[in-house]
């Protein structure tokens, strides 16, 4: 039997909800632990509990204070939250495609300016990234990834912009993105994807899900175009990769 | 079937219900209803779940006309003059407008959001078990937006069933009530305490996403950049300016400012329906009690069936009376706590 790890943090998120942090930083293992204990409590419900939401380094648990109280969920988490993490399964993959540069990826020009190199450099190491979903959140189906190319991390925009396209692939920090819908950020937009990791009336609604991995590769404008028109009937027109 | 049509209405009016449960995880947040209370009392009134979805109308005024047909509907919330056909409304009552006639809503005259019911409820597609509006990720059914005038919503004709009032549990008066955390540890004591003894209001750029809180700055410990985590209805986040924002029910589902405080469920309604601009504090209670006061708001809601009466003794309803000024400063004088018109049936 392998020790336990240790205890996560048991924050109260008022009184129907608690955090369970595993790191107060971005971390990988952290995440790890933060998706088993998702996997772990959606295969064995805990009466009272409603909703989960994994997010980089804590998750989030929704409960019913009519049938469980705070300590008593507490004391029911923890053993499951310290067990040692499960072999990892192989996880699904997709390969996105991304039109980079140009109106789609309006920062491209100057990430590579900031980094002393050309637009064509930094697409080849973001493509040549291998990523993972670490969490969905902010607005649907936007995807926050680990795995960025450490020559590839820089802050964040002084002056976030107010409206950022549909379908935008960006980087912010050490982290990279795809973001669904349209929506404020203040992320460097390298590219578009005409995949949409969120589509009403489409089987699966949403794409992509906490541990999905994602590579991307570069389309040009008028595939983008076309593919796009795709999904916007309803295709995927994300690849996955069967392990 | 019958229609009810938006004759005139203000921003910040959608139609709302329980809200939309199971897909935080992808970034779907929850909405639904501000105040889920008064959105169940006026479903009560008119035979529906307490959570089926309603007509919330933001702090201006509204109009709906019956066409095809009787519509029998309900009003709860924030109080305001309403009338049908000249006929002066009563809060928390139903009422049956008949084919052609219209409802008229005042401005709120305390609190922003007046939930009107519909007997049936409103008929819609449902994503994530809701109809909620939330305009962001284009979702909400009949309309994926604020309603306008003109739009229609198809409702069933009305059953004829005798008008009801409710008589709503005494409301809570007092502080907002907090549980700390999940990041107060973010915060040193004085700046813990500077949040809990200071008046706060709140800006009138708020909206359903978040409540803007006007007062001191509040400082942070380490900074205001936190690795995002999950957000709740009612997380009290505080961004690098130090001005707290209370995330209300089309929040984010993940924020990165530091959370100092968590309004408890009995009181999200309560903030939800304080007047921009209104002075008032926050206390923090202990977890046992919030969860204490989050199972008997579960439970008062279930009850609310039990708060129904006859209407036909409306005209004596101190609100109605005061609605239509025709009792003046009389009224005031009456201790609207004692005074019992018993109508039960």
């Amino acid at each position: 039997m392998a020790a336990t790890l240790p205890p996560p943090r048991l924050l109260p998120s008022g009184d129907s909800a608690v955090t369970v942090e595993f790191s107060r930083t971005i971390d990988d293992d952290a995440n790890q632990r933060v998706l088993a204990l998702d996997k772990a409590l959606a295969a064995s419900p805990i009466d009272g509990i409603t909703e989960t939401v994994p997010t980089y380094r804590s998750l989030l648990v929704h409960y019913d204070p009519g049938k469980i109280g705070f300590d008593a969920l507490g004391e029911k988490i923890l053993p499951i939250a310290t067990r040692p993490l499960p072999p990892a399964t192989k996880a699904r993959r997709w390969r996105i495609p991304v039109a980079y540069g140009g109106e789609h990826g309006i920062d491209l020009k100057d990430v590579a300016k900031t980094l002393n190199t050309t637009p064509d450099d930094i697409v080849a190491r973001h493509v040549g990234g291998d990523y993972k979903v670490a969490m969905i959140g902010f607005t649907p189906g936007w995807s926050y990834l680990s795995g960025l190319d450490k020559s590839l991390h820089m802050s964040r925009r002084q002056n976030p912009r107010l409206l950022t396209p549909a379908g935008t692939i960006s980087i912010g920090g050490i982290q990279a993105g795809i973001q669904c819908l349209a929506a404020p950020s203040g992320w460097h937009l390298l590219g578009r994807t005409p995949v949409r990791t969120y589509q009403l009336h489409r089987n699966p609604t949403f794409l992509t899900e906490p541990g999905d991995r994602v590579t991307f590769f570069a389309i040009d404008h008028k595939t983008f175009d076309e593919l796009d028109r795709a999904a916007e009937a309803g295709e995927l027109v994300a690849e996955q990769v069967v392990a | 079937m019958s229609r009810l049509v938006v004759a005139s209405i203000g921003p910040a009016s959608s139609v709302q219900d329980g809200g939309r449960l199971g897909a935080q995880r992808y970034g779907l947040t929850v909405s639904g209803a501000m105040d889920r209370l008064s959105l169940a009392a006026a479903n009560t009134l008119v035979g529906n779940d307490p959570f089926a979805a309603a007509v919330e109308i933001g702090p201006f005024g509204a109009a709906f006309t019956a066409r095809d047909g009787a519509v029998r509907v309900a009003i709860s919330g924030a109080p305001r003059n309403a009338d049908v056909a000249g006929s002066p409304l009563a809060m928390d009552t139903s009422v049956t407008l008949k084919d052609g006639e219209t409802l008229t809503l005042g401005f709120a005259r305390g609190g922003a959001f007046t939930y009107l019911a519909i007997e049936g409820a409103i008929k819609g597609e449902l994503v994530f078990g809701s109809l909620a509006v939330n305009a962001r990720a284009g979702l909400g059914s009949p309309y994926p937006r604020p309603l306008q005038a003109g739009d229609e919503l198809s409702v069933d004709a009305a059953s004829g069933a005798s008008e009801l009032r409710i008589d709503l549990p005494k409301p809570v008066s007092g502080p907002i009530r907090v549980v700390l955390g999940p990041q107060d540890d973010e915060f040193d004591d004085a700046n813990k305490a500077l949040f809990l003894n200071s008046d706060w209001k709140i800006s009138a750029t708020s909206d359903r996403m978040g409540y803007r809180l006007e007062g001191p700055a509040i400082k942070h410990l380490h900074g205001h950049n936190i690795v995002s985590d999950g957000t709740v209805n009612g997380s009290i986040q505080v961004p690098g300016n130090g001005a707290p924002i209370a995330l209300m029910m089309d929040r984010g589902t993940s924020g990165g400012y530091p959370k100092i405080a968590t309004v408890i469920t009995a009181d999200v309604g309560r903030l939800a329906q304080t007047s921009a601009g209104t002075a008032f504090r926050f206390k923090a209670v202990s977890m046992a009690e919030a969860q204490d006061e989050a199972r008997k708001f579960a439970q008062a809601i279930r009850a609310l069936p039990d708060r129904l009466r006859s209407a036909d003794t409306v005209a004596l309803n101190i609100e109605a009376l005061s609605d239509a000024n025709v009792a003046g400063h009389a009224v005031n004088a009456v201790d609207a706590g004692t005074w019992q018109v018993t109508a039960e049936p």
